[in-house]
């Protein structure tokens, strides 16, 4: 009963196109998702420390209406969640699914379907941002005519995943496919709800959404948490529970631990959105379910982490010689720490400090980078030069890209705890007669210092992103030329 | 009795079950919301004589069509990313930035305008606080009033003419959403009923264009009488913000029961 992919998906994955006949696997479409999740990994990682550098030197904006900070936000955002996380987990997904299944993919179609749509969407979206066209609601910004498409784009998603499912020539379907089947119907939950709006006109980008105020609040932050908790949890699971093994070259360390957290992570984190509104207008019970329930979601969180860094029990050594185990260890050290660091931000006492500051946004980019970014780009190496039928370029500068991330992160959320922990005490400090101890605007000078870190180590980040472009870029590059050489011999 | 292996091995049961799981917290927390009496709360505009005639009017009323203009280049900018405008029940908020937001006074407000992040203070209370003309000339270059700041500048709202070409049909879209604009008499009488004759006024969806300007007029928000700007519907708006309530007149006792 117990599954090991390592024993199961070991049959012959390296077709050769050379000798012309169909693939066993498609990876065309792992191939383009895969190019556009580091595409959109580069413009909206760029775009997140552009924006952070505004906030620590403000004439960046330039006093140009496109990139403000207001503005740009929201195409950072995207560009990373949606852009990265999203190509990324299309690709990911579409190769765990024909290799655990030991299946092609169905509809190619339809996958490429889900690829021009998903990145057309993305790219009216962003651009509209900078145009002033937004819903307003975090992490939902796309306008009603974005969101259509997207739908679409989601339920042929779930089509081709399912129908793939089901044309198996395995009996079990493997866990890294639960966590990927999860992510898909609850984003697809997400998306519609929160989206409901009514358009102004049918030839105009505005709308307006449904509900309103206390009721509004409510759902985009039911959507705004478990965009995280599905999007950037569940999937990225899914994305490890694949990796990970296969990387290490050992079974999943317990069946059991994945049954219980899956079904624990998949039932409880849709309860936690409203610890993003503890102490606001909304009743009470809400906000004190949303705490319990964040508290409970440590274990299953946790049960995840540690069913994945105990898979390389009996291979620690590799951490010492492998560089992509070190970027997949490491995003399972992240996840665990902000799946810490989460709970005890839901707790009413803590968030009465941590909310409204950089410490929410400090949390929110250690799970982003330390667990969404690491992961991704672990799972990249790994699969990169497998769909290219290839080896990686050079495994010197995956050790350089490793230093960059990692310091990057480190100093990103170390400045956002200075930053946000500084400016909520600064904000309930009392001197002694009774009176504010500080004025707003002298938390923003305090703030100066730590932003100027953050966006430093922003470019940190970034520069390590640009190191793995070139590397994926020269693994292609050998390939191709590779392939060309080959088919130039066989002809003579 | 059901085995993992028989959900595992069935596609189909995968799905639905995963569904039913993910369904739970959602259903629970966000669809009472929209029957429990109370989640909202009913705030009257009190007077000695209303309250003798029991027929005083509700507080807070939706925009006026200058002031949901204003609104939505609120939206565009994003000002939602630095801005929140939900003051808590804490001391140093209270003493910040006033009493702290009721759900009342963001029931019109689509989409909510909550926000989650304070690089700049809270807005929510802010109507009132400074002029109209400190309000400009921050907005055209916040460093001129408050050397600190690390606010944009925003110089092209004084230039840009406000574009009121589809206010009758955003009041529409806004009623189709819940919020008491009025079409028809039935309507406006409706309104009267509610908010008293002078805000039924403004409410009215025919007369929109015209109450517009007149706002515009009258309040001269961006102090230039010859441009209706984009810079005077959203310093309309800013300056309405948590001000329809006026809590002297209300006991604290009666909002507390709320939360």
């Amino acid at each position: 009963m117990a599954q090991s992919i390592a024993a199961s998906d070991n049959t012959g994955s390296m077709t050769s196109i050379e000798a012309g006949y169909l693939e066993q696997y498609n990876y065309d479409i792992i191939k383009k998702f895969t190019i556009m999740a580091i595409f959109w990994g580069v413009a909206g990682m760029i775009a997140g420390t552009w924006i952070a550098s505004e906030l620590a030197w403000p004439f960046l904006n330039f006093d140009i209406a496109q990139i403000t900070f207001g503005r740009l936000r929201p195409l950072h955002t995207s560009g990373v969640i949606f852009g990265f996380g999203g190509n990324a987990l299309f690709a990911t997904s579409y190769y765990i699914v024909q290799r655990t299944c030991q299946t092609r993919l169905w509809g190619s179609g339809f996958a490429n379907f889900t690829f021009w749509g998903w990145n057309l969407a993305i790219t009216i979206g962003g651009i509209g941002y900078m145009m002033g066209i937004t819903q307003g609601r975090e992490y939902a910004e796309p306008e009603w005519y974005v969101d259509l498409l997207i739908t679409v784009v989601w339920v042929v998603y779930f089509l081709v995943y399912t129908m793939t499912l089901l044309k198996r020539n395995q009996p079990h379907i493997y866990v890294a496919n639960w966590f990927f089947i999860s992510f898909i119907l609850a984003v697809a939950l997400l998306h519609i709800f929160n989206n409901l709006a009514v358009p102004v006109s049918f030839l105009g980008a505005k709308s307006y959404s449904l509900f309103s105020g206390a009721q509004d609040a409510m759902t985009q932050w039911w959507y705004g948490h478990n965009a995280v908790g599905f999007f950037l949890t569940a999937a990225f699971l899914g994305m490890m529970y694949y990796f990970v093994p296969k990387q290490a070259g050992r079974p999943v360390y317990s069946y059991r631990l994945s049954i219980v957290h899956f079904w624990a992570l998949s039932f409880m984190y849709m309860w936690v959105g409203t610890h993003h509104l503890h102490w606001t207008a909304i009743p009470d019970w809400t906000s004190s379910l949303a705490a319990a329930f964040s508290i409970m979601l440590l274990m299953p969180s946790w049960g995840g982490m540690i069913n994945g860094i105990m898979t390389l029990s009996g291979a620690w050594d590799k951490l010492r010689s492998d560089p992509i185990m070190m970027f997949l260890i490491t995003s399972l050290s992240f996840y665990g720490m902000s799946t810490f660091e989460g709970p005890m931000m839901a707790l009413k006492s803590v968030n009465a400090l941590s909310h409204y500051t950089d410490w929410t946004v400090g949390h929110v980019h250690s799970g982003a980078l330390g667990w969404v970014a690491m992961v991704t780009f672990g799972s990249f190496y790994h699969m990169v030069p497998k769909i290219w039928n290839t080896t990686i370029y050079s495994t010197r500068l995956i050790y350089v890209h490793f230093f960059f991330a990692t310091i990057g992160i480190l100093l990103y959320i170390t400045a956002l705890w200075v930053s946000g922990i500084g400016q909520g005490l600064m904000l309930r400090a009392f001197d002694e007669y009774g009176n504010l101890a500080y004025s707003f605007i002298e938390t923003v000078t305090f703030m100066h210092g730590p932003l100027v870190a953050r966006a430093i180590a922003g470019m940190f980040f970034v520069t390590g992103m640009l190191v793995m472009t070139y590397n994926v870029w020269m693994t292609i590059a050998k390939r191709e030329t590779l392939r060309n050489t080959a088919s130039s011999t066989a002809k003579a | 009795m059901l085995k993992h292996e028989s959900i595992e091995t069935n596609a189909a049961l995968l799905i639905v079950l995963t569904l039913a799981a993910i369904s739970i917290g959602g259903l629970v927390e966000i669809v009472p919301l929209h029957y429990i009496e109370g989640t909202v709360e009913d705030v009257k505009k009190l007077n000695a004589e209303c309250i003798k005639a029991d027929n005083c009017k509700d507080a807070v009323r939706p925009y006026t069509a200058l002031e949901q203009l204003g609104r939505d280049i609120y939206t565009r900018e994003g000002c939602y990313t630095c801005h929140s405008q939900m003051i808590r029940p804490f001391r140093d908020e209270m003493l910040r930035y006033g009493h702290y937001s009721l759900a009342a006074e963001s029931q019109y407000d689509h989409p909510f305008q909550w926000g989650s992040m304070r690089r700049g203070p809270d807005l929510a209370r802010v109507g009132g606080k400074y002029s109209s003309a400190w309000h400009v000339k921050h907005m055209v270059k916040p460093t001129a009033v408050v050397p600190e700041s690390i606010m944009p500048n925003y110089p092209w709202l004084q230039e840009t003419a406000l574009d009121i070409i589809d206010i009758q049909a955003k009041m529409s879209t806004l009623k189709m959403v819940g919020v008491p604009y009025s079409h028809t008499k039935i309507e406006f009488d409706a309104n009267v009923e509610k908010f008293g004759e002078d805000v039924a006024k403004k409410l009215d969806i025919n007369m929109a264009e015209k109450n517009l300007e007149a706002q515009a007029k009258l309040g001269n928000f961006d102090g230039n009488p010859d441009l209706l700007s984009e810079m005077d519907a959203l310093v309309a708006y800013l300056q309405i913000l948590g001000t329809m309530i006026d809590f002297s007149k209300h006991d604290e006792a009666e909002f507390v029961k709320f939360r």
